[in-house]
């Protein structure tokens, strides 16, 4: 079903459009583009954002440099892959720690995002760097927010503070005492979720902001977040002037486009990723394998750079023709085994592919032995039967079986394999080309 | 009260900001292929999803051109039109005794919810009570607790970490032998995409079904306004586990529009039951697919 295709597969189809041809077109470039952006909107990625960023990567794309390339559907890839970790930013965003102790960090964000939880993993990655962390409770709204504040300290082993349901900036206040009194370097500062309009919720955070020495103000943002993202992160950057963004939920299957739309609009660092519901399932953010997760794309880029320095150009479109035509023979399957083995481990190699890793292997990893016995095999067979395997009967199969080394059933394997192959690159050659 | 008036309220500044390039899109008269981009990126900043938005705005033309539409009011009633018949449902209804099993994602509202249904339920006359099947998240039976003293209807929890099926057990029993009218399980907010999580939502439907099958059965997901398309694989994922009857849509007195729901009834065919527009006791309203849509443009 269209709707459910994922990002990856409409990348590469767009990109398949460009994939193999010598030169390219403004025209088709643009074509390409009006895809990654469908594909951008469908990972949350919001519209206005998408289309800065698909003007720029079409300006960039149409440049000389690409029409004369070889190979200019990787170069494309290259560039929105490129052009996006930029907007990510670059390089991991510590913490900062305040000079003068205690060191304040405030959350805040919309209901639901997960900042109670948040609170307690932050407290857990502080304490592991031998900070003395206080958990004090200023959602004074919430059901039972105190309570859960309160156990998450618990597993977290940190310190609780709270002062029932009154003013949360004399809490806050009170807490700074607390920690001074009782040697805790790092206060965070629990909120209750707040809608950005709400303009009476929104003064009680900047009446904290102001009374006290905040050191990290982090906006607590649902990774599944949609179009509205862009408000949310921009109301709360205007009233408190933000210090940087903590996404929650990437464990789930969301393409976190609200991650790009965020950075874009407040160009604020984005610190941390939630992923999982334990109180260790925290990470430091990583702005280019975000980017690779909005594109849906695992590792491409490696796997491109890896290519590029390894494959024959030529040799490589030669191939492309010959999966076209079908005119592909044992000689060609030799050489593919040939080029991917230069490329590294096989199995690396196939968890770079987007999409391929689990789906299309099943979980079966490929057998780097059984790879090399292939090549035997084929060196062992004779330039004629090489190129017209149709001509492989039984004492032909046990004569190479016996010149490799291996068996006749090794042999049968090997010829169904290249036939698979065949076929399935004919079926390529009608419905759509290899993504690469 | 009235639905159109809260969501209008909650939706007042954007409201205005969109309401008013709509009204300056229509009133423009001209139905150019500018006006078509402008009209696209209205629908897709409501997370309506670009496949669906093309779809609306190809109904949109087709319409237009066969009547050959000049008119901006004629136009703007013709848009509303095409939304409406996309998200327009049978209202939701059960009959009683009825187990409504409320789930979804982390932090949508789930507990919130329950705690409004049950306040609703209470005062069309029907005798509640809901089950703390949420044992997993520090203070969940906590909060539901509030709710259900707000709501004044009975409770059923057991320890945090104990078997949610345990409680479902336990809830159907009570309700069984008191003859309650509707029994409302919370669960535990769990992503869709957690295998072990889905299959304990499944052995909580399954205790339901087992434990009490003279019961009307429904099964709602709630989905905050918020989320963008991530809310269909969501959809699509629950359902399978658990068969869905509806949509609780939260969170719509923000400036989301929770547009996803188009894409979503259009698709799979699950009717929105519930939306949610604010943190009081009587912030959750039947759904109406005329408001909604006035909501949205």
């Amino acid at each position: 079903m269209a709707l459910f295709q994922n990002l990856s597969d409409k990348l590469n189809h767009a990109f398949s459009k460009l994939t193999n041809k010598g030169a390219l077109t403004e025209l088709e470039i643009k074509q390409a583009m009006r895809e990654v952006r469908v594909a951008l909107l469908e990972a949350d990625v919001n519209f206005a954002v998408a289309k800065d960023f698909i003007n720029k990567v079409t300006e960039l794309a149409i440049g000389e440099h690409i029409l004369k390339s070889l190979t200019p559907g990787q170069q494309v890839i290259k560039i929105v892959n490129e052009q996006l970790c930029e907007l990510m930013g670059s390089g991991i965003s510590k913490l900062q720690v305040s000079s003068k102790p205690p060191t304040i960090i405030m959350m805040c964000g919309l209901q639901g995002a997960g900042k109670t939880t948040m609170c307690g993993k932050l407290a857990m990655h502080l304490k592991k760097q031998g900070k003395k962390v206080l958990l004090a409770a200023c959602d004074i709204y919430r059901p039972a927010a105190i309570t859960q504040l309160e156990i998450v300290s618990k597993k977290a082993d940190a310190g609780f503070f709270q002062m029932g349901q009154i003013n949360p900036t004399k809490i806050a206040k009170s807490a700074v005492d607390y920690a001074n009194k009782n040697g805790y370097d790092t206060i965070i500062l629990d909120t209750a979720g707040r809608l950005h309009i709400n303009a009476e919720l929104m003064d009680e955070l900047k009446d904290i902001d102001k009374k006290l020495d905040i050191t990290e103000k982090l906006l607590v943002v649902d990774a599944m977040t949609g179009q509205d993202a862009v408000t949310v992160a921009k109301a709360f950057d205007d009233a408190l002037n933000i210090s940087g963004v903590i996404m929650t939920k990437l464990d789930g299957d969301t393409r976190g486009g609200a991650t790009l739309s965020i950075k874009a609009v407040t160009g604020k660092p984005i610190k941390f990723c939630g992923v999982g519901e334990k109180m260790e399932d925290l990470e430091p953010f990583y702005p280019d394998r975000m980017a690779s997760r909005i594109l849906g794309m695992g590792d491409v880029l490696t796997l491109i750079e890896r290519a590029q320095e390894n494959l024959d150009e030529e040799e490589a479109r030669k191939m492309a023709k010959k999966m076209k035509d079908a005119s592909f023979d044992l000689n060609d399957f030799l050489k593919q085994y040939e080029q991917i083995a230069k490329m590294g481990n096989i199995n690396d190699l196939v968890g770079m592919i987007p999409g391929a890793s689990k789906l299309k292997l099943n979980g079966k990893s490929i057998d780097e032995v059984q790879l090399k016995k292939n090549k035997v095999i084929i060196l062992s067979m004779t330039k004629e039967e090489r190129s017209n395997p149709k001509i492989l009967n039984y004492s032909r199969r046990k004569r190479i079986a016996d010149g490799s080394g291996t068996t006749v059933q090794d042999v049968n394997k090997l010829i169904k394999q290249f036939e698979q192959s065949r076929d399935m690159m004919k079926r390529f050659g009608k419905s759509k080309r290899l993504p690469f | 009260m009235g639905f159109f008036g809260k969501i209008i309220n909650g939706l007042k500044k954007t409201k205005q900001a969109i309401g008013f390039k709509l009204n300056q899109l229509f009133g423009r008269g001209i139905f150019d292929n500018d006006f078509y981009d402008e009209l696209e990126f209205i629908l897709l900043s409501a997370d309506i999803g670009s496949e669906t938005t093309e779809q609306i705005i190809e109904k949109l033309r087709d319409r237009m051109r066969k009547d050959s539409v000049s008119d901006a009011k004629l136009a703007n009633k013709y848009l509303k039109e095409v939304l409406c018949e996309i998200v327009d449902t049978e209202p939701f209804s059960f009959r009683t005794p009825c187990v409504i099993l409320v789930c979804g994602v982390n932090g949508v509202g789930k507990t919130t919810t329950i705690g409004k249904l049950a306040n609703l339920y209470v005062s069309q006359g029907k005798s509640v009570i809901v089950a703390a099947a949420d044992t997993f998240r520090a203070a969940a039976s906590q909060q539901l607790e509030v709710w259900a003293e707000r709501a004044k209807v009975r409770i059923i929890k057991h320890e945090e970490g104990s078997d949610p099926a345990a409680v479902v057990f336990d809830a159907l029993t009570s309700a069984k032998s008191k003859g309650t009218d509707v029994v409302l399980v919370d669960t535990a907010g769990r992503l869709h995409n957690k295998k072990n999580l889905m299959e304990e939502l499944k052995k909580i439907n399954r205790v339901v079904d087992r434990e009490f099958p003279e019961a009307d059965r429904k099964n709602l997901i709630v989905l905050d306004a918020t989320t963008g398309q991530n809310a269909i694989q969501q959809v699509d994922i629950f359902n399978e586990a658990i068969n869905l009857d509806g949509i609780v849509l939260t969170k719509l007195d923000g400036t989301a529009k929770g547009g996803v729901v188009l894409s979503i009834t259009d698709t799979m065919n699950i009717p929105v039951a519930y939306v949610g527009v604010g943190e009081g006791i009587d912030d959750l309203l039947p759904f109406d697919a005329e408001s909604y849509v006035e909501g949205i443009l």
